[in-house]
C-alpha cells in the first residue's frame, strides 16, 4: 500500500502554487478574446497565377503577423480570409465607401509576392460570429452543474459519515482543473499570443466532464472500503482506495493521452490549442482526483487546518507573551 | 456456460454493429480512409426519410455561405443599426427552426448580412434564408377564419404588420405571471385602437375578442383582447420570464420593415481548413488504434474483447450521430473523445476488479459476475454526474441560445448513454461466449498469474486450474 495521505501536504502544496500561479496569470493578463466573439475585417482572394493551397496560404498569413487568420475555401483556388480588424478599415456602422489605403494594402503586396497575381473580390468589416457571452453563459452553466453534482454525489454517500464533503472535494478539484487552464492560456495569451475561441470553452467543458468522472471513480472505491469496515482509520482508507485504484486512473489517462497526442502530433494544426488545453486538463484531472480531492477529505477529517491555525495563533500568542516580557 | 440470453445478446450485438457500420460508411471514403478501394456507402433510406451523409459542422466541412443586402427604403428613419441585429435575430430563428444548428451569422459593413449554414444545398439555404421576415397582427373573422387584422385611415384598408411596432418591446413581471410590453408606431396606435375596439366588444369566450401574432405564418401569441390599446399594450399570461423574453425578441426581430436581397451565394469548405480536418481524422484513427494496442498489451483477452466492443461503440455512436442527425462540430468531437476514454474507464475499471478475484481465487465465471457488479457503482455514479452535466449544460444552452454548449452537451450525453450500454451488455457478452471455450482456462491470458505471490501455493495452483 502506498501511503498517499501522509504526504498530503506535498500533493496539496504542488497544487496550491499552480492554482495560485493561474489565478495570478489570469488576474494579471487575463484572456486574449478570438477572432470569433471580436468584429474584424474579411476578404476574398482569387488566385489567378498559381495554384495556392490552404495551408500554403495560412502559412502566408502566419509570416505577415496574422496567425488567428481563418482560412476557408470558396470554390476553385478561391479563399475568404477572416482577420482580426486590419488597420484603416471601414468601421462596421458606416455605409460601405471608398477604402483609404490601409493594413490591407501591405497584405495584398505581401501575398502577391509569394502567390502570383490575385483579384480581391469584396472586402468587408464583419461583426464577431459568436457573442462573447457565451463564455459567461458557460460559467453560470458550470457553477449549476457543480451544484447538481454536489447534491447526486450527497445523496449517493449518504450512507458514509459527513457524505456533503465528498461532493464539495470534487467540486474543488474541478475548480483547480479548470483554473490551470485559464492560467496557461493566459500565460499564453501574454507570451505567444494564443487566443481563448470557442473551441477552447468546449475544451474547458471536456475537462470539466472528465475531472468529476475521474475524481467519482476514486471516491466510490474510498466509499467502498469504508462502508466494509467503519474503523479502519480514515488516512489508511484513503491509501489502500487510492492504491488500489491507481492502476485504473493511470490508464485510462493514457488511454486520452494517447488519443489526444497522437492528433496533436499527426492531427491539422488548426486544432492544436484545443488539444493542449484537453492534455494539459486530463493530467491536471487525474492528478487533481489523487493530489487534490482525496487529500482534501483527510485533510478535512483531520482538521489539520484547524491544528494549523492553532498552532498559529499559539506561536503568535507566544510571541506576544515574548513581547510583553521585553 | 453459454446460455440462451448471452447468445442472443451476442446475435443482437453484432446485427446492431453491422447495421451500424452499413449506415455510418461514408459516402465518399476515400476523404477518410487510406486507399482508393473502399467502396461507397449508401447511408439509410427510407421512403422519403433518408440520411446519405453525416451532417458536419461548418468547422469540419463548410456549407454554404450567404451575403445578404439590407435594402432600407429612402425614407427610413429608426435606428438602421439596431434594424441589422433585428435581420440577424430573424435569420438566427429561422435557422434554428430548421434544426440546422452552429450556423454562423455576421453583421457586414454596408448593411449586409454574411451567413454560413452546414449541411444544406446552395438551393436549400437560398429559400430557407432568402424569405423576408413577415409579422402579422391577425384576428378572426365571424366564420372563425384567421386574417389580416385591419384598421382604416384615410380611406385606406390598412393591415397592422411587424413596421407599426417600435423594436423597444420587452418583458417584464406581472403578479405572478410575465407579461411582455410593446409600444406601436403613430400609425400603429391608430391602426391597434380600431382593431381593438372592435375586438373588446366581444367576451373572451368568444374567437373574435383575440388578437392573434404570427411570424413567417407561425402563431407567436393568441391573446384575448381586455381592453382599448392604442400606443402602448401588454401581453400577459407568459408563464415564464423566459417565455416572455422570447416573444418579445420575436416581435422586436418582427418589427422589421427591411427586405433583405441574397447577392452571393457559394459553397464553401471547413473553416478548419479541409487539410487540417482531414490530417485530424486520420490522427484520431490512429489514436484510437493506439488505444486498443495498448488495452490488449495490458489485459490481453480481455483487452481484444475491450477493442472489440470499443469497435462496437464507436459504430454505434456514429450511427446515433448519423440518424438523429446532430450537427457533428469540434466540441462535438471534444465530447466524443471523453467519451471513448468513459467507454475504456468502465472497461477497464471492471477488468481490474476482475483480475482482483481472479487473485483471490475465483474461478472466471463468478470473477466476471463479482466484477462487473463491484465495478457497477462506480460506473453508474461517475457516468450519472457527466450526464447531469450535460442535461444542465443543454438546458443553457437553449435558454441563452448558445448552440455551441448545447451540441456539446448533447453529443456527450449521447455518448455516455451508449458507453454505458457498451461496457455493461457487450463486453460482458463477449467474455461470457469466451468462457465455454479453451481460452478461458488460461491465466495468462487475463493477465492474473501474479496470483501466486500473494496467495499460499497450493491454493494458488487450485485456482490457476493446473
Amino acid at each position: 500500500m502506498l501511503d498517499f495521505a501522509g504526504k498530503r501536504w506535498w500533493y496539496l502544496s504542488v497544487s496550491i502554487v499552480l492554482f495560485l500561479a493561474s489565478a495570478g496569470a489570469l488576474g494579471l493578463w487575463g484572456l486574449k478574446a478570438g477572432i470569433e466573439f471580436t468584429s474584424g475585417s474579411s476578404f476574398t482572394l482569387e488566385f489567378t497565377e498559381q495554384t495556392v493551397s490552404q495551408s500554403d496560404l495560412r502559412q502566408a498569413m502566419h509570416d505577415l503577423d496574422h496567425p488567428e487568420a481563418r482560412i476557408q475555401g470558396a470554390g476553385s483556388n478561391t479563399y475568404i480570409i477572416r482577420t482580426s480588424e486590419l488597420e484603416n478599415a471601414p468601421s462596421l456602422d458606416s455605409a460601405a465607401g471608398p477604402t483609404p489605403p490601409g493594413e490591407i494594402d501591405a497584405i495584398e503586396a505581401a501575398l502577391r509576392a509569394r502567390f502570383g497575381e490575385f483579384t480581391r473580390e469584396d472586402f468587408s468589416t464583419v461583426s464577431g460570429t459568436v457573442s462573447s457571452e457565451i463564455a459567461r453563459y458557460a460559467t453560470f452553466a458550470v457553477f449549476a452543474a457543480a451544484v447538481a453534482i454536489l447534491l447526486y454525489v450527497w445523496v449517493m454517500f449518504r450512507q458514509l459519515p459527513k457524505p456533503w464533503r465528498y461532493g464539495t472535494c470534487a467540486i474543488v478539484a474541478l475548480v483547480h482543473d479548470s483554473f490551470i487552464i485559464l492560467g496557461l492560456f493566459a500565460v499564453l495569451g501574454e507570451f505567444r499570443n494564443t487566443e481563448v475561441d470557442t473551441a477552447f470553452i468546449t475544451a474547458i467543458l471536456t475537462v470539466i466532464g472528465f475531472s468529476v468522472h475521474d475524481t467519482i471513480v476514486v471516491f466510490d472505491r474510498i466509499r467502498e472500503t469504508v462502508s466494509n469496515d467503519p474503523y479502519v482509520p480514515f488516512e489508511e482508507a484513503v491509501n489502500a482506495s487510492m492504491t488500489e485504484t491507481l492502476a485504473r486512473s493511470i490508464n485510462t489517462s493514457l488511454v486520452v493521452v494517447f488519443t489526444v497526442l497522437a492528433m496533436m502530433l499527426i492531427g491539422g494544426e488548426t486544432i492544436r490549442n484545443f488539444l493542449l488545453v484537453l492534455l494539459v486538463g486530463i493530467v491536471a484531472g487525474t492528478y487533481s482526483s489523487i493530489g487534490v480531492a482525496s487529500q482534501l477529505l483527510v485533510v478535512w477529517e483531520n482538521g489539520d487546518i484547524g491544528k494549523f491555525w492553532r498552532r498559529l495563533r499559539g506561536a503568535a500568542q507566544e510571541q506576544d507573551v515574548a513581547a510583553e516580557a521585553v | 456456460m453459454r446460455s440462451t440470453t448471452t447468445v442472443l445478446l451476442f446475435l443482437f450485438v453484432a446485427a446492431l454493429t453491422t447495421f451500424s457500420v452499413i449506415v455510418v460508411w461514408p459516402s465518399s471514403p476515400g476523404r477518410y480512409l487510406p486507399g482508393d478501394f473502399w467502396p461507397a456507402g449508401k447511408g439509410i433510406k427510407i421512403g422519403d426519410w433518408e440520411r446519405e451523409t453525416m451532417r458536419l459542422g461548418l468547422d469540419l466541412r463548410g456549407g454554404s455561405y450567404l451575403v445578404l443586402q439590407a435594402n432600407p427604403p429612402a425614407d427610413y428613419q429608426g435606428d438602421l443599426d439596431q434594424a441589422m441585429d433585428g435581420a440577424k435575430d430573424v435569420v438566427e430563428r429561422r435557422v434554428n427552426e430548421f434544426g440546422v444548428s452552429e450556423a454562423e451569422i455576421q453583421k457586414t459593413s454596408g448593411n449586409r448580412l454574411t451567413v454560413q449554414v452546414p449541411g444544406l444545398s446552395l438551393n436549400d439555404a437560398q429559400n430557407l434564408i432568402g424569405k423576408t421576415a413577415a409579422l402579422q397582427f391577425m384576428t378572426y373573422n365571424d366564420n372563425t377564419e384567421l386574417v389580416p387584422a385591419t384598421g382604416v385611415i384615410d380611406g385606406q384598408t390598412i393591415a397592422m404588420t411587424g413596421a407599426h411596432l417600435k423594436n423597444n418591446t420587452f418583458a417584464e413581471r406581472s403578479g405572478t405571471t410575465y407579461a411582455v410590453v410593446f409600444e406601436t408606431t403613430g400609425l400603429g396606435s391608430r391602426l391597434l385602437e380600431q382593431i381593438t375596439t372592435r375586438a373588446v366588444q366581444y367576451p373572451s369566450s368568444d374567437a373574435r375578442n383575440f388578437l392573434v401574432v404570427m411570424l413567417d405564418g407561425e402563431v407567436l401569441s393568441e391573446a384575448a383582447v381586455q381592453a382599448v390599446i392604442t400606443d402602448q399594450g401588454r401581453i400577459t399570461g407568459q408563464s415564464s420570464f423566459s417565455a416572455a423574453n422570447n416573444l418579445s425578441k420575436q416581435l422586436n426581430a418582427g418589427a422589421l420593415p427591411i427586405p433583405l436581397e441574397i447577392i452571393q451565394a457559394k459553397e464553401v469548405s471547413a473553416t478548419l481548413g479541409e487539410d487540417s480536418v482531414l490530417d485530424s481524422v486520420k490522427a484520431g484513427e490512429v489514436g484510437l488504434l493506439a488505444v486498443m494496442l495498448f488495452m490488449i498489451l495490458f489485459y490481453r483477452l480481455p483487452g481484444v474483447l475491450a477493442s472489440a466492443a470499443l469497435l462496437v461503440y464507436t459504430s454505434v455512436t456514429l450511427m446515433v450521430f448519423k440518424v438523429w442527425p446532430v450537427t457533428l462540430t469540434l466540441s462535438g468531437i471534444a465530447a466524443f473523445v471523453l467519451s471513448i476514454g468513459i467507454a475504456v474507464d468502465a472497461n477497464v475499471l471492471i477488468f481490474e476488479r476482475m483480475k482482483e478475484e481472479l487473485r483471490r481465487g475465483r474461478t472466471l465465471s463468478a470473477a466476471i459476475d463479482i466484477g462487473f457488479a463491484r465495478a457497477w457503482s462506480s460506473i453508474r455514479d461517475s457516468n450519472v454526474s457527466t450526464l447531469i452535466t450535460c442535461l444542465i449544460l443543454y438546458w443553457f444552452g437553449s435558454q441563452f441560445g448558445a448552440s455551441l454548449v448545447q451540441g456539446f452537451a448533447l453529443t456527450l450525453a449521447i455518448g455516455v448513454g451508449i458507453s454505458m450500454f457498451s461496457a455493461i451488455t457487450v463486453t460482458r457478452t463477449f467474455l461470457k461466449m469466451v468462457l465455454g471455450t479453451p481460452l478461458a482456462k488460461s491465466h495468462f491470458l487475463f493477465n492474473a498469474e501474479e496470483v501466486k505471490r500473494t496467495k499460499p501455493a497450493g491454493r494458488a495452483a487450485r485456482a490457476t486450474g493446473e
